[in-house]
């Protein structure tokens, strides 16, 4: 197990940079997930850790020690890819067993860690089975007790469910979840799901254009991303933004005036509020109330998402799961005091809560 | 096993019988046809080595009194024996290493990025646009040069590495997903072992389409093994049986039957690797 240092780590490919000297610390044993949208550089960061790819410039540790000139497997690390990279020509033991190609292990020693992966996997029937014969969920399994047996310091996962259906992410989530907890592991895990980075992650690093934007546990990224992006990228479905006015303490949005905003900026500003906190019905006391006209309805049985058009702005509210609006009648909904997020209009960055 | 499980005239036959289309019939007749042209003459090839010197004129397909005489002939004849193993070596030796430096240098091209590789692929295809017969005399003037006229490695080195074999194991290097190579170098294998352990083994078809293609154009190969040798016991086996017609005015009989063993190894080799000849054929079809 180890730590792992991004000192302004840079990635460029001829005259495109990539990677713009991020600098990121991943502690022993930690779950870190790389989130963000295609192209944001986060695999390619994960690849300058593995050692795939040349680190253009800056400094990358792994225990301490600087390790950009050396080659993957002299990183100790372990890495799973989208597409499993199962060999086709080898059983499931043989593939399992194959992450110990170059070890000095014994025979006997070799075996048992093989058998090991595979009881923690629940493998141990398939061992001889070919990857053709095996779901893509057992795939999966096979391809992390390749990684397993090594006994790495570092897993680094390159969106290793995508490929999966629904259901079997969500089984795979789970269970990645947990052997990290078993393991003890530290583990870099690039997705650009954001509910994966949600459910696993001990901190999520939020990405975009080759630029770290946020880093925090997923509470604190949720509860206060630092921009527009973050906010809207954090959380399904995406936050609602709606243009207001600031000024001083007062900000006036959808005809209201809310009064309170402890930043005292002045000029234009968007507030944004989760669908989850924008609930149908009638206001209570104070917070955000807005009236508009159903423009759809998105019945999941726990819940109905119920889409709306605020003076020419879409936004999405909640509403208990067997109240489902007609398309195209007015109703009102209403956000609490607390749940308002305010960001500069202009640059993007939050400003504080309302 | 539907159809060999009806019984005539049952409506499941009728039925079969009205799917049957004019441009089914069209087809079948057409390869029916080119079936009869293929065959044809490797029947009469067959049937000629089973006549004795009188009766092959005799055009009878079958022969009026078939005879295991020449088979015999040919067989105690030590320099058929011979002339059948040099080929043999060769072939095997030609095809050995087509298979690993075509699959080296393909894969290299396939899969490291370095400056000049595209310049070293045109370089190489380029190779392709000239006739073998281009060839032949500073090949053999090489050959004499280094002293390997008459020796089995002047009769093999033109052909040891191709640009055909390359051109062709690049492109399908360039179908095995780099996540695959990725993996077995995180895991710690040399690119050396990469290649061979992880790259080889999932190219196996080309490997097959190459090996089949370098087999039997050594197996056959005439024109260079003529040129290149002097001494009979280098001999290749068309190279030996052309020389049966020279010297001997001509004995269709002897030459049908070095003819037909000489088709065993090529027999051997697509019945072994039958099920990737159609891939192969497709894959190298630009071959021609």
């Amino acid at each position: 197990m180890a730590r792992i240092e991004l000192e302004r780590l840079v990635k460029r490919y001829g005259a495109t940079t990539a990677v713009h000297g991020i600098d990121l610390m991943v502690e022993d044993g930690e779950f870190v997930v790389l989130v963000g949208p295609s192209g944001c550089g986060k695999s390619t960061t994960l690849r300058m850790i593995a050692g795939l790819e040349d680190i253009s410039d800056g400094v990358l540790r792994i225990g301490g020690e600087v390790v950009n000139q050396r080659e993957p497997k002299q990183r100790n690390i372990a890495m799973v890819f989208q597409n499993y990279a199962i060999y086709p020509h080898m059983t499931v033991g043989q593939n399992i067993g194959f992450g110990l190609y170059t070890s000095k292990l014994s025979k006997p020693e070799k075996q048992a860690r093989i058998l090991d992966a595979a009881k923690v996997l629940g493998l141990e029937d398939l061992l001889e089975r070919r990857p053709a014969a095996l779901s893509g969920g057992q795939r999966q399994r096979v391809a992390i007790g390749r990684a397993m047996v090594r006994d790495p310091v570092a897993f680094l996962f390159d969106e290793p469910l995508s490929n999966l259906d629904a259901q079997l992410r969500a089984a795979m989530r789970i269970e990645i979840k947990r052997l990290h907890q078993r393991l003890g592991t530290t583990i870099v895990y690039v997705t650009h799901d954001q509910i994966e980075a949600m459910t696993m992650a001990d901190k999520i690093v939020v990405m975009r254009d080759g630029r770290i934007l946020q880093v925090g546990s997923p509470t604190e990224l949720y509860e206060h991303p630092v921009d527009i992006f973050t906010a809207r990228f954090i959380g399904s479905p995406s936050m609602n933004l709606i243009e207001a006015n600031a000024a001083g303490a007062e900000i006036a949005v959808a005809g209201q005036s809310l009064q309170g905003f402890k930043a005292e900026h002045s000029g234009p500003v968007q507030i944004g509020v989760r669908p989850h906190d924008l609930v149908v019905g009638e206001a209570g006391g104070g917070g955000l109330s807005v009236t508009g006209s159903v423009t759809a309805v998105e019945p999941l049985g726990s819940e109905t998402l119920v889409h709306l058009d605020i003076a020419g702005a879409q936004i999405i509210a909640t509403a208990p799961g067997r109240v489902v609006p007609k398309v195209g009648s007015q109703i009102a909904a209403h956000a609490e005091p607390g749940a308002l997020y305010v960001f500069d209009a202009a640059n993007e960055r939050a400003l504080g809560r309302l | 096993m539907a159809a060999l499980m009806t019984r005539p005239g049952s409506p499941e036959l009728a039925a079969n019988r009205r799917n049957i289309r004019p441009g089914r019939v069209m087809v079948w007749t057409l390869l029916f046809i080119g079936g009869v042209i293929m065959v044809t003459p490797l029947l009469y090839m067959f049937s000629t080595s089973l006549k004795s010197a009188g009766q092959v004129y005799d055009l009878r397909l079958i022969p009026a009194a078939p005879t295991l005489d020449n088979y015999i002939k040919v067989l105690s004849d030590g320099r058929f024996l011979r002339w059948f193993f040099n080929s043999t070596l060769i072939a095997l030796c030609v095809t050995l290493s087509n298979v690993f430096f075509d699959s080296l240098v393909g894969y290299t091209l396939a899969k490291f990025d370095f400056r000049g590789r595209y310049l070293v692929f045109i370089a190489i295809l380029s190779t392709l646009m000239i006739p073998t017969e281009m060839l032949v005399i500073p090949w053999y003037l090489m050959s004499a040069q280094f002293g390997w006229i008459d020796t089995y490695w002047g009769i093999m080195f033109p052909g040891m590495m191709t640009a055909f074999g390359t051109f062709l194991m690049k492109q399908f290097f360039e179908s095995v997903p780099n996540d695959f190579l990725e993996a077995a170098r995180v895991d710690g294998l040399n690119e050396f072992t990469i290649w061979w352990r992880i790259a080889m083994p999932m190219v196996v078809p080309a490997i097959s389409a190459l090996a089949i293609f370098t087999f039997l154009g050594n197996w056959t190969a005439f024109f260079w093994p003529l040129i290149v040798t002097n001494s009979r016991e280098l001999y290749t086996l068309p190279v030996g049986l052309s020389s049966f017609a020279v010297e001997q005015s001509i004995q269709w009989e002897m030459i049908m039957t070095g003819a037909a063993l000489a088709t065993i190894p090529t027999l051997l080799v697509f019945l072994v690797l039958q099920r990737f000849i159609v891939r192969g054929v497709m894959l190298a079809g630009l071959k021609g």
